[in-house]
């Protein structure tokens, strides 16, 4: 038994310390934003003041309804288009490399460079930038996992199902919307999740094809913005927000793609 | 199935286009920039503090993963979801909650002042460690999924047979497990070092701007000194520098799967 126990031990402290790192700022962040001074320098005291001053910020608010505005139309769009491409190459009988590779490229480029590329690419089309660059940009971003988070599903479907239904006199539009959709529908909403989530995060892109005027700006532009002024007790609150309505996203979509790994 | 392809191939105009389009305007004087002196400097310096976020990454990111893989199989996905966690938050707020950590009034110093230290406050913030801290906290939990995708593949009996032909923990340790999970730590590592790189979020905020790397470089071309050509060309140069990493990584892969067919085969 203690032999057991002191095998194990030195795993659980590891695990212990690295989960700490991973948590303290988190939590600290959290703990402070419900602090009455706001600053780490001291606890006066539980208070929601901070969640009040965001309330009636309306740079906050304005912001806030940006990305909400950007998240939506960029989740809709890249659904769309990242399933039926998911479709595309998983149907396609000859697997093309290429094809992956660009569909694939906007994971792995690092933000900046696709930011600069997107940013120089708008100005040669002589495209004015606002809030509907901001959305393009990021349906090229988003399109790439939710495609990915469809094709892992795809990888399992039994396509005899779908000569089935054409077997059976279904037409082509009515096996896709009755059968292939359906099935794939778990995947798609964690996929469009997904999307969401990263959107509304994304800062570096957003920044970048934004354009100069305020009027665009969306929630992690002014996050950063108000970082690099110091430390704003607000920040605090807004964070524990944000933070809060990604975990939600993501825990929704986590547990959708559990769901169909049962069957 | 027309429409996707056409989707694919309409994309993959979209960033042909862009740097098409840049190319047209560049003459080799950019890249002659690039590797001039001055800004090799920051692109070396750049990638040493990547480096060393790289390796740190790892060093805390291995044994973590490796105790991930030996807890109970029905608590795997579970610390692993949340190691991850963190990751999915955003990544401005992960930074930001460092700077409330590191800096002069902040909560380290708080609580060495609460502990009995008395002396200056330490000044954490603004320097090159607090980068490197910033982008190994951010980059940690992909390491770990990296590290633990190869250590829970690995096949247990290749560690009895190490067992029972005589090596000890450490040897087996050192000549089966790391070997056959270098892959992991190979694209965790690029992963870091790639994204490390070419970050200027990180540099800017907890390095305070003192610290010029390529991303804040290329940030500056772009946005401040409006040196469109230049910017590119570093952009350029760093994607490069990412596809030789990621080429090199991908044949460590195929070299190490080659190697492990070979013994199955045997």
């Amino acid at each position: 038994m203690s032999a057991a126990l002191s095998r194990k031990l030195p795993g659980r402290i590891v695990l212990l310390l690295v989960f700490g790192f991973l948590y303290l700022p988190i939590a600290v962040l959290v703990l402070l934003s419900f602090n009455d001074s706001g600053l780490p320098t001291s606890w006066s005291g539980f208070s929601t003041r901070w969640y009040g001053a965001l309330v009636a910020n309306t740079d906050i608010l304005r912001a806030a309804w940006n990305t909400l505005i950007v998240a939506v139309f960029a989740t809709v769009i890249s659904t769309v288009l990242g399933t039926l491409l998911a479709l595309g190459m998983e149907t396609r009988r000859r697997k093309s490399n290429g094809l992956e590779a660009l569909a694939f490229a906007p994971m792995v480029i690092p933000d900046i460079v696709l930011a600069v590329a997107l940013l120089t690419f708008f100005s040669r089309l002589g495209l004015a930038m606002g809030l509907h660059t901001i959305i393009i940009s990021h349906v090229i971003f988003d399109l790439a996992f939710v495609c990915s988070v469809v094709r892992a599903r795809l990888k399992h479907f039994d396509f005899s199902i779908v000569e089935a239904s054409r077997d059976l006199g279904a037409s082509g539009w009515t096996t896709f919307w009755r059968v292939t959709f359906r099935v794939l529908l778990p995947s798609i909403v964690a996929g469009a999740l997904l999307a969401f989530t990263l959107s509304v995060d994304e800062f570096i892109i957003a920044f970048f094809t934004a354009g100069a005027g305020r009027s665009s700006i969306t929630l992690p532009m002014q996050i950063y913005s108000m970082i690099r002024f110091g430390i704003t007790p607000e920040v605090n609150a807004l964070a524990t927000v944000v933070m809060g309505v990604s975990a939600t996203a993501l825990l929704i979509s986590q547990w959708l793609n559990r769901e169909q790994q049962v069957p | 199935m027309v429409v996707p392809c056409l989707l694919v191939l309409s994309y993959a105009f979209f960033q042909r286009g862009v740097w098409g389009g840049v190319e047209y305007t560049f003459t080799l004087e950019n890249f002659a920039r690039v590797v001039d002196p001055l800004y090799a400097k920051i692109f070396l310096n750049s990638a040493r503090i990547a480096l060393t976020a790289t390796v740190v990454a790892i060093l805390i990111a291995y044994p973590a993963a490796y105790a991930i893989s030996r807890a109970p199989r029905m608590t795997q996905p579970i610390l692993l979801f949340f190691a991850v966690l963190p990751f999915w938050s955003n990544y401005l707020i992960r930074t930001y909650a460092w700077i409330v950590l590191l800096n002069r009034e902040g909560l380290i110093n708080n609580l060495l002042r609460t502990l009995g230290y008395t002396g200056e406050p330490l000044s954490m913030l603004y320097t090159e460690s607090a980068v490197i801290i910033g982008l190994v906290y951010n980059y940690l939990p992909f390491v770990i999924l990296a590290i633990y995708s190869t250590l829970s593949r690995l096949n247990p009996e290749l560690m009895e047979a190490s067992r029972d032909l005589g090596a000890g923990p450490v040897r087996t340790f050192l000549r089966v497990t790391l070997p056959l999970t270098l892959p992991g730590v190979a694209a965790g590592g690029v992963f870091v070092f790639v994204l490390s790189i070419g970050n200027f979020v990180t540099p800017a905020l907890l390095g305070g701007g003192r610290f010029q790397m390529v991303g804040n470089l290329v940030y500056d071309q772009f946005l401040t000194a409006n040196d469109w050509p230049f910017g590119a060309a570093l952009g350029a140069a760093l994607i490069l520098t990412m596809i030789v990493l990621l080429l090199l990584q991908a044949r460590a892969t195929a070299h190490a799967s080659g190697e492990r067919k070979a013994e199955a085969e045997r």
